[in-house]
């Protein structure tokens, strides 16, 4: 072992052992992450960290010798961030791009590190490793003292409930070990931590190259007296509060492996469960008693906090994936409208009305996001106006659930309170979030001081209604577009409606014939029916042949400006004759059809259309995919309606 | 009442892990090396469906060169437990004469890394369990326990999911799968503590006693049967032995030791100099070289 004694391990004779592994058993685990900006030099930290700790094994030192040579930034010397820089990509860019996992045990602890990126674009990577860490190093460069990253870090680290902060202030070595730069970096954090309720906060100043305050008290700052990080690593306290807390467990996966077994698989997530204990099933609220309780040694009397259990339940009720068993005394809320903070971790921006799968706990719903209440600018704090959010964005916005969930504040708990967010098209996990609180109509002052109206219907559905009048020749391929638009937004969960032309003939004008003033009235009718879904807040896609510019004219007058989108679908007669689906143009042709429109009857193409469809050049594909488009500039879709206006 | 201690929460963690897999993937399989770790993998998933057996097959990818004692483990095993038990070799690879000795790195590319795609898409399997830790090598320290693989078996290391508390995405489109790593997060030393505490079986190749030997390279390669080519300067040698990581024999070297028991193992563990993967043979192509594999579909 290079360094000398691994742990105490070396040396060891074999009945020794046995006393080793009770003591190594015994030790307490330390989640924690590092973060800084790029160099910083954080990989240098833990590179040192495992190096003092004696986790380098010859080869490996060797390999490390070998590259410092090669690829190394110090002229030769050691390097020590190549012991933990590992992609190839990276070492050739010199930088950490990715989150990256590293153990290390010590006489007293043992030690989990996630080693998190300091470029602002790799923000997501950072907050994958505070999710599960209890301390974060900050590492900050004592040239360069509190930067706009370390206030971001220090943001996402409280955000995400870490409450041990350790500032490293690394490269004294490059100041001159000075007592004035450290404690001006130490003043300048301790009133930006303040702003943001970070309170358990160590200062330390350290040179990860050097050696410096890491694992042994440095000569070269005398002026400091507190303790050395391995040293501070080692004893600060971490208390678990998960397992005083009410029982919870989200229920993973139901065990039947015969009639006479049924049990309920989790893990869980908080407080201690007995056999006969009161358990209520969330979100439907029913309730039984616990018949036994199985761990991973088998039949047991309680199961706690931490551990992964199967329990039995005294009756038959209904309880499959997704639900909560809780304390039936104490159980958690059920809601399905949240304010939530979202940190957003994809290319594609998170877009006001859009819908997402929603992973918590072990339970998967849609959510659309309500109207973003702000953006949060990490480096000053400041609340800012936003209507999407994009990649390392961090805003505060409603979400709005397909069915209802039980949940618990992420600042309670983080098994009930957070969550990820999937995209439904690629499955990428592209945002991440915590539940603040559930939202009543009675607690939104927004929506409760609207009145019941088309915008207000429109905000709960999120979605702009509108009229998409498709006109165009009989056979031009109106209908079939129009159906292909309404699966997309369908398919996107918008509220939609279509009402085609032959169907409603079938109904409300069936008394209609071809002449041109019952053509006038059919449209007339179907116009005013789909101002009605415009109010209740649909967006209304109307398939018509509507010949006349006129009555297309009167159904725009009925609806507000910008909410008639008329969608031409240009077939040329000769086409649409020849496609003659119905074999109707056939029909009209033998005169066995009266004002055929096309053929005895005119056709007024539209002048100016908002979207025009040529269908000789477009598949019926490209052509709905064309109207989607469309509906996304109109800030019709996927753009959310703001209330404010 | 004792809080958990951190074997328990590893334990309960990768319990969780295969639960999640088994209730979000249609058709899991699990890899099964014949190895420590497999076997540790083998014993958390025998307890994460109980009273249910684990509702998985095992997968062995045959090489053809595996010791004999790990087939013999193998096939004991799966008898013992009463599990489905599938053995892949790639046949076109073992029919072109492909052997340990004449295809130099080619050999675990076309016998291990295109065989266990050929299985994986032979059978369907939309989610892999493995053995991999992070703390076995530098780029496993990067990877996601769910780590998605493109329908090609291809990781992208910089286009990985974020994973964050212990929420997984196990989503996925027809023909893409995941790669799933219940023991993530445990390092060496909590794999023996773990097989000591809770008596699991394993292969008795990692207990040191007399085995014949030759050496090649600096190593001490095992003759384990007839077929390994033997010089006239070959001078077969009757060592105490025992390995530290098995694979294919020709390529695995022993590890000179008197260690007969856990303890005795755990005890030189603690007391090396050298890691884990020093023994393989494959690992040696220059330091980038388990990513590459990675890229390609290695596990």
């Amino acid at each position: 072992m290079v360094g000398g004694k691994r742990s105490g391990g070396a040396g060891l004779v074999a009945g020794d052992i046995e006393e080793y592994l009770r003591r190594h058993k015994a030790k307490s685990l330390l989640r924690f992450i590092t973060c800084g900006s790029v160099d910083d030099g954080k990989s240098s930290l833990i590179g040192r960290l495992l190096y003092e700790s004696k986790m380098i094994f010859e080869d490996q030192f060797a390999a490390l010798r070998d590259d410092s040579k090669k690829v190394g930034t110090r002229g030769g010397e050691l390097d020590f961030a190549l012991l933990v820089d590992g992609l190839a990509a990276e070492r050739e860019q010199g930088i950490t791009i990715d989150v990256a996992y590293r153990f290390f045990t010590t006489e007293k602890r043992k030690f989990i590190v996630a080693d998190t990126p300091g470029h602002e674009q790799y923000t997501r990577n950072m907050v994958t490793g505070a999710s599960t860490a209890d301390l974060a190093v900050i590492l900050i460069d004592a040239r360069k003292g509190v930067l706009t990253q370390t206030r971001r870090h220090s943001y996402l680290a409280a955000l995400l409930g870490i409450r041990h902060i350790v500032v490293a202030v690394n490269k004294m070595d490059l100041v001159g070990y000075s007592q004035e730069v450290f404690d001006t970096i130490e003043r300048d954090y301790r009133d930006f931590a303040h702003q943001i309720k970070l309170e358990a906060i160590t200062c330390i100043p350290v040179s990860a190259v050097v050696g410096d305050n890491i694992t042994s008290r440095s000569t070269l700052t005398p002026w400091y007296s507190g303790p050395q990080l391995l040293e501070h690593l080692e004893s600060v306290a971490v208390p678990d509060l998960a397992e005083g807390a009410a029982f919870r467990m989200p229920v993973q996966w139901v065990n039947r492996p015969n009639a006479e077994f049924r049990g309920f698989a989790g893990l869980i997530a908080s407080g201690v469960v007995r056999r006969g204990d009161a358990l209520r099933v969330l979100p439907s609220g029913r309730t039984s008693t616990v018949a036994r309780v199985l761990n991973s040694e088998g039949e047991a009397l309680l199961g706690r906090a931490g551990e992964s259990v199967t329990l039995t339940l005294a009756d038959e009720i209904d309880v499959s994936r997704g639900d909560v068993l809780a304390a039936a005394d104490a159980p958690p809320a059920v809601a399905n409208q949240f304010e939530a903070t979202i940190v957003w971790m994809h290319d594609e921006p998170l877009l006001q009305g859009r819908a997402y799968l929603l992973k918590l706990g072990t339970k998967t719903v849609i959510a659309t996001v309500a109207p973003i209440k702000y953006r949060v600018n990490v480096n000053t704090m400041e609340h800012l106006a936003a209507k999407k959010l994009d990649l390392n964005d961090i805003g505060v916005c409603g979400l709005e659930l397909s069915t209802a969930i039980a949940f618990e504040p992420y600042s309670d708990s983080r098994v009930l309170g957070g969550f990820i967010l999937i995209d439904r098209l690629t499955n990428n996990t592209v945002g991440a979030g915590l539940l603040h609180f559930a939202l009543r109509r009675s607690q939104n002052v927004h929506w409760q001081a609207l009145d019941v109206n088309k915008r207000a219907r429109a905000l709960l559905s999120h979605q702009k209604p509108c009229i998409l009048w498709f006109t165009g020749l009989s056979g031009a391929g109106k209908s079939t577009i129009a159906n292909l638009v309404e699966k997309q937004l369908h398919a996107d969960g918008r509220h939609t409606y279509l009402l085609d032309g032959d169907n409603v003939r079938h109904g409300l004008n069936k008394d209609l014939g071809f002449t041109d003033e019952a053509r006038v009235e059919n449209i007339r009718r179907v116009a005013e029916v789909a101002r009605l879904m415009v109010d209740s807040g649909l967006i209304v896609m109307v398939s018509f042949i509507s010949p006349f510019r006129s009555e297309r004219r009167m159904a725009r007058a009925l609806v507000e400006a910008g909410e008639f989108i008329e969608v031409f679908v240009d077939t040329p007669l000769a086409q649409a004759e020849a496609r003659d689906v119905k074999g109707l143009y056939k029909k009209a042709r033998r005169g066995e059809l009266k004002n055929f429109t096309g053929i005895d009857s005119p056709y007024e193409a539209p002048e100016d259309p908002e979207i025009r469809l040529d269908t000789t050049r477009l598949t019926s594909e490209a052509a709905a995919s064309r109207v989607i488009a469309y509906l996304r500039e109109a800030d019709i879709i996927d753009v959310g309606y703001d209330p404010g206006i | 009442m004792s809080a958990l201690d951190y074997l328990q929460r590893l334990e309960a963690e990768s319990i969780h892990i295969f639960r999640e897999v088994v209730a979000e993937c249609e058709k899991p399989v699990m890899l099964y090396s014949v190895g420590k770790d497999s076997s540790v993998m083998l014993h958390l998933a025998r307890k994460a469906f109980a009273p249910a057996q684990p509702p998985f097959p095992l997968l062995q990818i045959a090489s053809g060169w595996d010791f004999r004692e790990m087939l013999e483990f193998r096939d004991a095993t799966a008898k013992k437990y009463d599990l489905e038990l599938l053995v892949y070799t790639n046949e076109e690879g073992e029919r072109a004469g492909v052997k340990p000795w004449t295809h130099g790195a080619a050999y675990s590319d076309i016998m291990l890394t295109q065989a266990l795609r050929q299985a994986l898409d032979q059978y369907g399997f939309d989610a892999a369990f493995g053995g991999g830790r992070r703390d076995e090598e530098k780029s496993r320290a990067k990877e996601r326990i769910f780590s998605f693989r493109s329908a090609q078996h291809r990781w992208d290391p910089k286009n990985q999911r974020p994973e964050l508390w212990s929420l997984y995405n196990a989503r996925k489109n027809r023909g893409e799968s995941i790669r799933v790593f219940p023991l993530s997060n445990w390092t060496e030393l909590d794999v023996w503590q773990y097989i000591h505490l809770q008596q699991v079986p394993i292969v008795p190749l990692y207990l040191a006693k007399p085995r014949p030997v030759v050496r090649r390279d600096g190593r001490l390669i095992m003759v384990d049967d007839e077929r390994l080519p033997l010089a006239a300067s070959d001078r077969v040698e009757t060592l105490s032995v025992r390995f530290r990581t098995l694979g294919c024999y020709p390529l695995t070297g022993a590890t000179l030791s008197t260690a007969d028991d856990l303890p005795a193992v755990i005890g030189e563990m603690l007391a090396t100099k050298t890691s884990e993967r020093e023994g393989r043979g494959v690992d040696k192509d220059g330091a980038a070289s388990m990513e590459k594999r990675k890229q390609e579909g290695y596990f």
